[in-house]
């Protein structure tokens, strides 16, 4: 028993000196979720834990090899014992109620990490081989930059259009993988405003390591700023010549008419609208907005100098509507 | 020449070019038949021969020609020594039916391996000494990693192996393994599976890690395949290892042996066998399932349904099913590799304290229990991966109680070391520097088990650290305190103890500098397997002192190879039993004789009765005195 004291001493001050040396190091990135408060009051009980496991093995191991040295000379045995059956109980049941204790802690703050909150916003997270693209499904936009909110609790449904990846903002804590063919949810309350960068945390190939998105958590008036701004993007998009653009490639315009001036099947559209356009029976026009229509409508009508006729399809006045060519021709006009 | 011809290592290799080019060629013409394109060098092609490449290998090596000699009724008596008309050291080039060779087979190609997959760290260790990309492409150093990953597992595989095979029969005073043949055979296929894993880092690589998941895998470049069949043939090696090991151990004792008068080492080749042999077939079914998936476009682990799929009305494949099949096999692993390990702390350290084993039924049934509960854990690697908290949960549960039998061990160990009269030459060193480290990963294990906290440490340079101490800790320092401890009684001759400490007390320094680095990187957010890293985590600093903490490491595991091979061929005869050991085979001449015991073993007392006047463990029945 001569040893308990000493022992018990060195084990104490072990563990206080390595749980300050733990607390003394910046060991992770400051924490900017709701849901990193309770990720890091966990670590906080796992460092204790872990000073004291260390110094109880450590202490006893290094004090035996010290104590229980063979001095010079000394040619004898151990002391001879096999065991003790009541110590091997006490530490298998002492430790079996820790683990089951923190296993415990572990489900508590489990549900409460990945509980729904309430009021929460859906962004759908996607990843593909190897960007992200962010849809605020709520404002119909998508970004390649992630904003959020600061304190409004945000549900992340992640998809991925191809290999796994995973979805990981070290401040945030938590993360989750990105799975082809499910939806994966991953809740977080950003709150601290701040610049952050999600990774990707999965190896999903080549560039892998360089798979970010840039994170940022602003105040609720700069979000509504950048929401109304990403609308009003996203309304400019929705013009008439942006549809035409959409057209001029769904509608197969793009097989015959180039955009550069190169001639192809038929005329280039490139500054066509307003000039003159000579025919192959003789006659000419300017090219305005009457002279597109029937050319897109009735094309053998007014067949260009140089072009074969009943090339282009005759039935487009059938496949678009009015809408849909006033949309064209507003296109063909950016076409400078 | 003509030995070197006669070598059944060379045959082996020339069987294993001719096997793949017969593989090669098959598939080849039938592509050319049914006018398939591309139609040289097409993945099915390279399947195929590296399959009929291993078989090749097995045929020429001569693995396979007692079993085929049955089949046609010829007898094959044992053989002893060398082949005939051959010098000795052939025996190691050849099939050789004694587990003292197979032994000593499986430990040497373990430690080529682990050269190799060493260097491969060193190269990519380079890499991450700054931000940037200096000295590989990213394709390169996916390959790197992925490569150092499977390779030292096999390295860890085949040490447990050489460990296992040489020592359980002399522990327990067995002639031999229960199936020589079959031993044989379990160590030679390794080679052309280590060679496959090679060719896969030279045909383009594969940039999956180790764990191969799809859909990435199914992508990656002809490496994968190659790769997915050497480990596939390295789980057959796993497989017949253990069912061996637990036939010898259950019928080749002698009678007055029961199990709890074994050494305690073979308690812990018992645990490890039971995992080779009950868990590998998930791991190799999911890589068959990978080489199918890509040859023959079988959907299982594709969520997303081609044209063909769809009309057939078949469901969708899922990705997730590949990680539960894989870490089935993957998690138990680990404990194939470090109950040996830490059956080899518990084995020594009663030697070197001169006292009985602190426990030893209960360190017995530990590593039963650690090995039981081993297969209950698997989905803990997947706690991210979007399984429901219901499923979740059990698994947090599960291995947070393995720290239960674990800390058994740590306690029952230092029980053992108090109040006794230690000495520390080269092995116990290595012992309680194993007990060190392995204590960082017992430590460093919990925070990843509780799933709030590894939600932040998943796939983390924690991760990276925390493994490294385990594999340090449960395999490496006790593999080398084997190496140090049996040299003796392998070869005869004394090791450099001054070069052994040397070894030590380097690689135990760098450990420890290389495994507290990678963890504090991954708690600074450091992910695990990115080429470059954002120079604004910062940390740069902790990356470097991480490689050269590396490069101590190799340097101290170069001078421990050359301590052995210097001493090995030089230094000074050894006594038959230097560490007084009561172990049987310490009762036997060093270097030990073809037939290891010359008479039947009786126990006749408790293995580790250390300090009990004139007890003994085990004695030679005398010649003539009966069974």
């Amino acid at each position: 028993m001569k040893h308990f004291l000493p022992v018990t001493v060195l084990v104490v001050v072990s563990t206080f000196l390595v749980a300050a040396g733990i607390d003394s190091l910046q060991l992770m990135p400051q924490n900017a979720s709701l849901q990193g408060e309770t990720v890091d009051w966990l670590f906080g009980l796992h460092f204790k834990l872990i000073a004291f496991l260390f110094s109880l093995v450590i202490v006893i191991m290094l004090y035996a090899v010290v104590v229980f040295r063979r001095r010079a000379g000394d040619e004898g045995e151990g002391v001879h014992f096999h065991g003790n059956s009541t110590l091997e109980v006490i530490w298998t049941v002492i430790p079996a109620i820790i683990v089951v204790f923190f296993g415990y802690i572990g489900t508590t703050t489990l549900i409460s990490v990945t509980a729904a909150q309430p009021e929460e916003v859906a962004i759908e997270a996607v990843s593909r081989q190897w960007v992200w693209n962010f849809n605020y499904p709520d404002d119909g936009f998508s970004s390649e930059e992630l904003y959020l909110p600061v304190g409004q609790p945000i549900r992340f449904d992640l998809k991925a259009m191809d290999v796994l990846h995973a979805f990981w903002v070290p401040e945030f804590r938590v993360k989750a993988d990105a799975v082809p063919g499910r939806t994966n949810v991953l809740r977080i309350t950003p709150n601290r405003i701040g610049e952050y960068k999600l990774v990707c945390a999965e190896l999903c190939g080549t560039r892998h390591s360089y798979m970010m998105a840039p994170v940022k958590v602003v105040s609720r008036e700069a979000y509504s700023a950048w929401v109304a701004q990403k609308v009003a993007e996203e309304a400019a998009k929705n013009t008439p010549e942006a549809r035409g653009a959409a057209l001029y490639i769904s509608q197969g315009c793009k097989g015959c008419h180039s955009l550069d001036g190169s001639k192809v099947v038929g005329p280039t559209w490139k500054g066509l609208y307003g000039s003159p356009q000579a025919h192959t029976d003789g006659s000419t026009a300017i090219a305005d907005d009457e002279y597109l229509y029937n050319s897109i409508v009735k094309p053998n009508l007014q067949v260009v100098a140089g072009y074969p006729a009943n090339v282009m399809p005759q039935n487009y006045g059938e496949l678009l509507t009015d809408d849909n060519i006033n949309n064209i021709i507003a296109y063909i006009k950016t076409i400078k | 020449m003509r030995t070197f011809f006669q070598l059944g290592f060379v045959r082996g290799l020339l069987g294993q070019v001719l096997g793949t080019l017969l593989g090669m060629g098959l598939v080849t013409g039938a592509r050319a038949a049914f006018g398939y394109d591309p139609l040289w060098l097409a993945e099915p092609a390279w399947v195929i021969g590296g399959l009929l490449g291993t078989l090749g290998f097995m045929v020429g090596v001569g693995a396979l020609t007692d079993w085929a000699k049955w089949a046609i009724g010829i007898d094959t008596p044992m053989h002893h020594g060398a082949p005939a008309g051959q010098p000795e050291w052939t025996r190691y080039f050849a099939v050789d039916l004694s587990h003292k060779v197979i032994g000593v087979q499986y430990t040497v190609w373990g430690i080529f391996v682990l050269l190799f997959g060493g260097f491969l760290a060193t190269l990519f260790r380079v890499e991450l000494m700054q931000p940037g990309m200096q000295y590989f492409t990213t394709d390169q150093y996916n390959t790197l990693i992925s490569a150092h990953g499977i390779i030292m597992i096999s390295a860890i595989l085949l040490g447990v192996g050489g460990m296992i095979n040489y020592l359980v029969p002399l522990m327990i005073g067995a002639s031999d393994m229960a199936f020589p043949r079959l031993n044989a055979f379990g160590f030679w296929i390794n080679v052309p599976a280590s060679l496959l894993l090679i060719t896969a880092m030279f045909v383009g690589g594969w940039d999956t890690g180790w764990t191969a998941y799809p859909p990435n895998s199914l992508r990656t470049a002809l490496g994968g395949p190659l790769f997915f069949l050497g480990f596939y043939v390295i789980g057959i090696s796993s497989i017949v290892g253990g069912l061996n090991l637990l036939v010898t151990v259950f019928t080749m004792r002698p009678a007055s042996m029961s199990l709890f008068r074994m050494p305690i080492f073979v308690w812990a080749a018992l645990g490890t066998s039971i995992l080779q042999l009950l868990a590998t077939q998930l791991v190799g079914l999911a890589m068959l399932m990978l080489i199918v998936e890509r040859s023959l476009n079988m959907g299982f682990f594709t969520p997303v349904l081609n044209e063909a799929a769809k009309a057939l009305n078949s469901p969708p494949g899922d990705p997730v099913l590949f990680q539960h099949l894989f870490w089935f096999y993957s998690h138990p692993a680990v404990y194939v590799f470090v109950l040996p390990g830490l059956g080899i702390i518990s084995e020594l350290l009663p030697v070197f304290a001169r006292k009985p084993l602190f426990g030893y039924k209960w360190i017995a049934l530990s590593s039963i229990g650690i090995a039981f509960l081993g297969f209950l854990v698997w989905a803990h690697h997947m706690f991210t991966s979007g399984m429901s908290n219901y499923l979740r949960l059990p698994f947090m549960y599960a291995t947070l109680i393995i720290a239960v039998p674990t800390g058994v061990k740590f306690f029952s160990w230092l029980g053992t070391l108090w109040g006794g009269k230690l000495t520390y030459p080269t092995p116990m060193l290595f012992v309680l520097g194993a007990i060190s480290v392995f204590l960082l990963g017992g430590l460093t294990g919990p925070p990843a088990a509780t799933i709030t906290t590894d939600l932040y440490l998943h796939d983390t340079y924690w991760v990276v650290g925390h493994f490294h101490q385990t594999f340090f800790g449960g395999f490496m320092f006790p593999f080398f305190a084997a190496m140090y401890y049996w040299f003796p009684k392998v070869t005869g001759r004394k090791y450099n103890e001054m070069l052994g400490k040397l070894h030590f007390w380097l690689m135990l320094s760098g450990f420890w500098v290389m495994s507290l680095g990678q963890i504090w990187a991954g708690l600074l957010g450091m992910r695990r397997r990115i080429a470059d890293y954002d120079p604004a985590l910062g940390v740069q600093n902790i990356q470097i002192a991480v490689t050269v903490a590396a490069y101590v490491i190799a340097l101290a595991i170069l001078i421990g190879l050359y301590n052995f091979i210097v001493s090995a061929r030089s230094a000074e005869v050894a006594e038959r039993n230097p560490w007084r050991s009561r172990s049987p085979e310490w009762q036997i001449p060093s270097p030990i004789p073809e037939h290891s015991f010359a008479t039947p073993l009786a126990v006749v007392g408790e293995p580790y009765d250390y300090g009990l006047p004139g007890s003994v463990y085990v004695r030679m029945v005398p010649a003539g005195a009966g069974d």
